[in-house]
């Protein structure tokens, strides 16, 4: 079974086609890039997938269940997470307060509200744990997400998709904008992803997409233009002359 | 409008750093400060009870609106429906012999939370300014059904005759407004003690997490409008049991109860004392309604210039109203 799959997906924005019945499917555990140049429509793609925006037509299904009429939060409860490419954090929350707010929505005790927080010890535990392996000490936690650094908050980004434990990743552009410096440490948390989660990659840095992707589908104008391994896709003559022409950070 | 040094220090993890992490003794004693002053002022200042009654029912009013303004982020005009909702289902059942007033009371604020939950979808599902316009017209439709249905709400007379019998059958509700004012304070008390788990509780969590960006909380699995919608109705409630406090009170409802002005004073409390903390909520509205006493008596038709410039220096001088230059204080000395 596929972990998510779509069948001619679309999205219209009033006369435009941002995504053209797109047919996609993504292994389980699978290792996949999106790509294709800018305006291709895949942050919009992305969009649908999650539930952000709704479909104008097509379905979806994830791991066999048409979660097509199904609102963002019940795709999450079914495993469902995204990061984003423009920061979407809680400037005025800490990270320790985000994450835990995201555990707490996975173990379903969102909406309660006769418990103080701070009597919820494993929560707590698995909120410092998650952000231990991505190396944030007790001052990182415990400091409001507006006063991060850059690289801090994309890592943070990657932390509460992750806190949601999900079967499926959809990673959009999770690089953008971090010094190179701090870049590494956004690719070894990419790199220590479990390897039963199905991750899909949406990226512009081609070193990446290549050093991750096991396979990559090619987004032009909305609709997929070519699919396959990286060697397979690096030789499509197609994509050359739609993508790989332009520079790679274009 | 920053409450977020305090918002750190009471988060799961509080950094050693800053003047708001005293020693919890001190703490707990700085929390207990208001509620000894509440009780204080019962003695010290027996003539006045009523004004001491209304700053406890202004009180509750604020933290009401705290919760759906400071926590939830949800901007609203027109709160004073609620309260006015409150006080006429407090008034009416008592009117029309039905006077036990902590089943009215709870009567009222079933009432208010029930409307709030009816209107929630209508104010959520519009943008933040077209929100803001439908709390507004509701209110405002509320009062004109109000002043029209005259014979039952007395209209622009007020609701007459209305009869709170003892307080737990044995405290009268006498002239001097001792039975009235600690009613009204052992209420607030109780609210804010519920106000404060809320807010500390994975449901607060949550609502800031709202406020600071739907987006993503509707990414990480949140149910964005069912959980603004439950603030919106425990607002609703907890305001249309502060209408219901001032109606057996005073044992009267006028259709200032459900005014515009009330609305918007409970607001510029809300900013004097500090949006997003609970204690804000409770100071500025004893702030408030203090100043608006003693400045109508200075200057009845000129009042309001006063309070204007007070709130003016406030917002430029002070963020955070109160509570933000309580903490700067307490942090400069420590």
């Amino acid at each position: 079974m596929s972990a998510l799959s779509t069948h001619g997906l679309t999205r219209r924005f009033g006369g435009f086609v941002a995504v053209d019945g797109v047919d996609f499917t993504l292994a389980e555990g699978a290792r996949h890039a999106l790509i294709g140049p800018n305006g291709a429509g895949k942050t919009t793609f992305v969009n649908l997938l999650s539930g952000a925006l709704p479909a104008s037509g097509g379905t979806l299904s994830l791991f066999g269940e048409d979660i097509t009429a199904l609102p963002q939060h019940q795709r999450v409860r079914r495993g469902l997470a995204r990061t984003f490419q423009v920061n979407q954090l809680f400037p005025e929350l800490t990270p320790l307060e985000a994450v835990t707010m995201a555990l707490a929505e996975r173990e379903g005790a969102g909406a309660t509200w006769w418990r103080p927080l701070r009597g919820m010890g494993p929560l707590r535990e698995e909120a410092v744990q998650l952000l231990d392996t991505l190396r944030f000490d007790a001052a990182d936690r415990g400091r409001l997400t507006s006063g991060l650094p850059y690289g801090r908050q994309r890592l943070l980004e990657i932390a509460l998709a992750l806190a949601l434990r999900p079967r499926v990743l959809l990673l959009d552009e999770p690089a953008a904008g971090v010094p190179p410096a701090e870049s590494r440490e956004v690719m070894q948390a990419i790199a220590a992803l479990p390897a039963d989660v199905a991750v899909l990659l949406i990226e512009h840095d081609m070193d990446l997409v290549f050093r991750f992707a096991q396979r990559i589908t090619v987004l032009a104008q909305g609709a997929v233009l070519a699919e396959g391994t990286p060697e397979e896709i690096a030789r499509d003559p197609r994509v050359r002359e739609a993508y790989l022409g332009e520079p790679a950070h274009g | 409008m920053r409450a977020s040094d305090r918002r750190r220090a009471e988060g799961p993890e509080a950094p050693s750093t800053g003047g708001v992490n005293r020693p919890r003794p001190t703490r707990q004693l700085l929390e207990a400060l208001p509620w000894l002053a509440a009780v204080g002022a019962y003695f010290a200042f027996p003539e006045y009870l009523p004004l001491l009654s209304g700053i406890a029912i202004a009180a509750l009013f604020a933290l009401s609106l705290d919760l759906i303004v400071g926590y939830a982020g949800v901007v609203t005009l027109g709160h004073a429906a609620f309260f006015g909702l409150g006080a006429y289902t407090a008034g009416l059942l008592a009117q029309q012999g039905w006077g036990e007033p902590i089943s009215g009371l709870l009567a009222a604020g079933a009432a208010a939370a029930l409307l709030g939950l009816l209107t929630a979808p209508l104010v959520l599902r519009a943008g933040e300014l077209a929100g803001l316009m439908v709390t507004l017209g509701l209110s405002l439709m509320l009062y004109e059904a109000a002043n029209k249905a005259a014979f039952v709400t007395g209209g622009a007379d007020g609701l007459q005759g209305v009869e709170v019998w003892p307080l737990l059958g044995a405290f009268r509700f006498d002239l001097f407004g001792r039975t009235a004012y600690l009613y009204s304070l052992a209420v607030l008390f109780l609210l804010f003690v519920l106000a404060r788990l809320l807010v500390a509780s994975p449901f607060g969590l949550s609502l800031r997490g709202i406020r600071g960006n739907a987006r993503r909380a509707a990414a990480l699995g949140v149910p964005v409008k069912a959980r603004l919608s439950a603030a919106y109705a425990i607002a609703a409630g907890y305001a249309g049991i502060a209408g219901a406090l001032l109606a057996q009170t005073t044992q009267f409802v006028s259709l200032d109860a459900l005014s515009f002005q009330r609305s918007a004073e409970g607001l510029l409390m809300l900013v004097l004392g500090g949006l997003g903390s609970l204690h804000g909520a409770l100071l500025g509205a004893a702030a408030f309604t203090v100043a608006h006493h003693a400045l109508s008596e200075a200057s009845p038709q000129f009042w309001q210039f006063w309070l204007g410039i007070a709130l003016v220096a406030l917002a430029l001088a002070g963020r955070g109203g109160i509570m933000g230059l309580l903490r700067r204080l307490g942090r400069g000395r420590g």
